[in-house]
């Protein structure tokens, strides 16, 4: 044998030690301290680009395009507040810090919400009078750390939201770190310059559905039953979380699911606790059913939102309306490719840059830097966001009007079919060209 | 003060959504300054989320969350209080001359609360600038992430008292069941003698001397996230 002209095997990557792999186990044993990052989920998951619309054909007549009306328009809050929010579209901003942000990322978000009818959302560390003054309609989250939280911003907001998990780290609570706590940061949360702040898994001072019945009580009290309470959870076990949701007296329900984004926290908690927002939907539409309450509470879906497609596909699954937040950090400039050589000198890349807790982010967007945080313009950043609903909106009208409907909470889940058994299986409907729902009927 | 002179509102006959109501309607400079509620029943959420330098008294039990939020008022609880009374207070002042239940106080960013008799676990967790002082004992647990503020307990505490602490400072006359992360016993200085000595006067101590309580706080050895520390977490 001729053993100088053996071919060789190629080298071949490990598929379970993949090149990532590898770098994160390095990394762990050079540093001792798990990957904190900001951003969603970086895997493939089972998502709303795993369903299909029918369109109308004879069975189903379709509406004329850019003639015959779809409204989009959406109330929220209409059990017990007394001044129940009404949004000109379903697609709302999600909860996202000062602190986390910019004042002029905050800003940006204000006015692009504004101008397109919509709300935007505080985030753990309080309310700023720019993001109260920019934003038309505010909702308040109320946090298990209560940093920033008093009761002068809460009668100034126009919902309440119970934050009690996201869907980056449903269980979880936070860790902001000491870069990003700024001298107004640490005013603003009673925290020392400089610390890392540690945010509570738990509110403090309940414990469990009674107790959160009762403690929303005593918000409603306090601002005379004026203001919706919407309850936030992430996605776990949807069909129960909402069902006690409910109980507990929300007048809406926000269900994150595990692509959402964070401003920091573990990586193996971003990749690994909670489901796809694509499975949790139908579970908690369900509990609303079955409660009689649905469309008497609404339910905002989130977690991993871009364009009108997945819009039409949460409102057909039976969301009242969506929420965005990293979608909407992308369209105020986040990861732009014009700063791709600054993204590269942090050791990232324009689309993979998610080290959002060091706040060195060259955008100016999830940055406490002065220097940094002025590069961004609010009143174009908010410009593109404002364009960007609008899109999300128009995309979402025009898969309705295909589908014959005149508002988008008509869309249906026979409006759709899954292209994957496993996408049939969490969304509830038909694997395209057959009648079959996989495991119908069980939670 | 005759009885004359109170505001009644008795919650046998009237809501507490009306009682509320009417707290909530005054104004920063209204003559109608004293509120005596009758029959409370142990209702929750009585007199939260008021904004004005009124003194209410609450003639009996109070359920959860009594006098939320407050920002001015001086509300007194002839009786016992449920959980988290005086809950992320601003300002004013929450008498509670029974026992209270857990995290009373929490999150409160100022005034002072005063508890006559003992409190449950979590008093004065993730508190932020809140004098608390507790005449009997606290549970397990409290103080829990304290930010800033004093807790004053003349009897003992329960285990891991202020366990995560930050800046809030912290005073037991009695004994300490254990210590939380982070939190160790620290020196009782002359400011901090003189912080507990106004503390005390106006709780209505003025026979308890500061030298009788030992002071802990935060050893901020998990300020910033290290590996070596992590079994602290």
């Amino acid at each position: 044998m001729d053993l100088a002209n053996i071919p060789q095997t190629l080298p071949r990557q490990s598929a379970t030690f993949d090149p990532h792999t590898l770098s994160e186990i390095r990394r762990a044993a050079a540093t001792g301290i798990y990957d904190i990052r900001g951003a969603g989920t970086k895997r493939a998951l089972p998502h709303f680009d795993d369903l299909l619309f029918l369109g109308a054909s004879i069975s189903r007549y379709p509406l004329e395009g850019y003639r015959e009306k779809c409204a989009t328009d959406v109330w929220l809050g209409t059990r017990f507040a007394k001044k129940p929010i009404h949004l000109k579209i379903p697609v709302t901003i999600a909860g996202m810090s000062f602190g986390s942000l910019s004042a002029q990322a905050k800003e940006a978000l204000g006015r692009g919400a504004g101008a397109a009818g919509t709300s935007t959302t505080t985030g753990d560390g309080g309310m700023t009078p720019e993001e109260r003054g920019q934003s038309k309609t505010l909702v308040y989250q109320y946090l298990p750390s209560r940093y920033g939280m008093n009761p002068d911003d809460l009668r100034k907001a126009d919902a309440i939201e119970v934050v009690i998990g996201q869907g980056a780290k449903p269980g979880g609570g936070g860790m902001l770190l000491g870069q990003k706590i700024s001298d107004r940061v640490a005013a603003m949360r009673n925290l020392p310059k400089g610390i890392d702040q540690r945010s509570a898994c738990r509110h403090p001072d309940w414990t469990g559905p009674d107790d959160l019945e009762i403690k929303i009580e005593e918000l409603r009290e306090i601002t005379d039953w004026e203001k919706p309470i919407y309850v936030k959870v992430g996605a776990t076990r949807p069909y129960y979380d909402v069902a006690l949701a409910v109980k507990s007296g929300a007048d809406v329900v926000v269900l994150d699911g595990m692509q959402g984004g964070t401003a920091a926290t573990q990586d193996v908690f971003i990749e690994h606790v909670g489901i796809p927002i694509l499975s949790a939907i139908r579970p908690a539409v369900q509990a609303l059913q079955d409660l009689g309450m649905h469309r008497k509470v609404q339910l905002i879906v989130s977690g991993g939102i871009r364009n009108g497609a997945d819009v039409a596909k949460a409102l057909a699954l039976g969301a009242d309306a969506v929420a965005i937040g990293t979608a909407a950090l992308v369209a105020l400039g986040d990861n732009d490719p014009a700063l791709e050589a600054e993204y590269q000198k942090l050791g990232s890349t324009a689309g993979a840059y998610d080290d959002w807790q060091e706040g060195r982010d060259p955008a100016g967007i999830t940055t406490q830097d002065p220097e940094l945080a002025a590069r961004l313009d609010p009143v174009a950043a908010g410009r593109r966001l404002a364009n960007y609903l609008a899109v999300l909106t128009l995309e979402a009208q025009t898969i309705a009007r295909a589908c014959g409907k005149s508002h988008l909470h008509n869309l249906e889940p026979e409006d759709l079919v899954a292209l994957t058994i496993e996408a049939a299986a969490m969304a509830r409907v038909p694997l395209a060209g057959t009648g079959w729902i996989p495991g119908q009927g069980t939670f | 003060m005759a009885p004359s002179d109170y505001n009644v509102v008795d919650l046998a006959t009237s809501t507490k959504r009306e009682l509320n109501q009417q707290l909530h309607a005054l104004a920063a400079n209204t003559n109608e300054t004293l509120w005596r509620v009758e029959n409370p029943q142990g209702q929750h959420a009585l007199a939260v989320g008021l904004d004005s330098p009124v003194t209410v008294e609450i003639a009996g039990h109070a359920g959860y969350y009594c006098a939320g939020m407050n920002k001015q008022a001086t509300i007194v609880v002839e009786g016992n209080a449920g959980v988290g009374v005086a809950e992320n207070m601003m300002s004013g002042k929450v008498h509670v001359k029974g026992d209270a239940s857990q995290s009373a106080g929490a999150t409160a960013h100022g005034g002072l609360l005063v508890i006559d008799g003992d409190a449950s676990a979590r008093c004065g967790i993730s508190m932020k600038g809140i004098d608390i002082v507790v005449k009997g004992s606290i549970g397990p647990m409290s103080a829990f992430m304290g930010q800033s503020g004093n807790l004053v307990v003349l009897g003992d505490a329960g285990d891991a008292l202020g366990d995560s602490i930050y800046e809030a400072k912290l005073f037991v006359r009695g004994k300490v069941k254990s210590l939380g992360a982070d939190c160790i016993e620290k020196d009782l200085r002359d400011e901090h003698k003189a912080d507990l000595r106004r503390l005390l006067d106006e709780a209505g101590l003025p026979d308890v001397q500061p030298d009788e309580f030992k002071r802990y706080g935060s050893a901020r050895t998990l300020y910033n996230f290290h590996v070596d520390n992590a079994a602290a977490y």
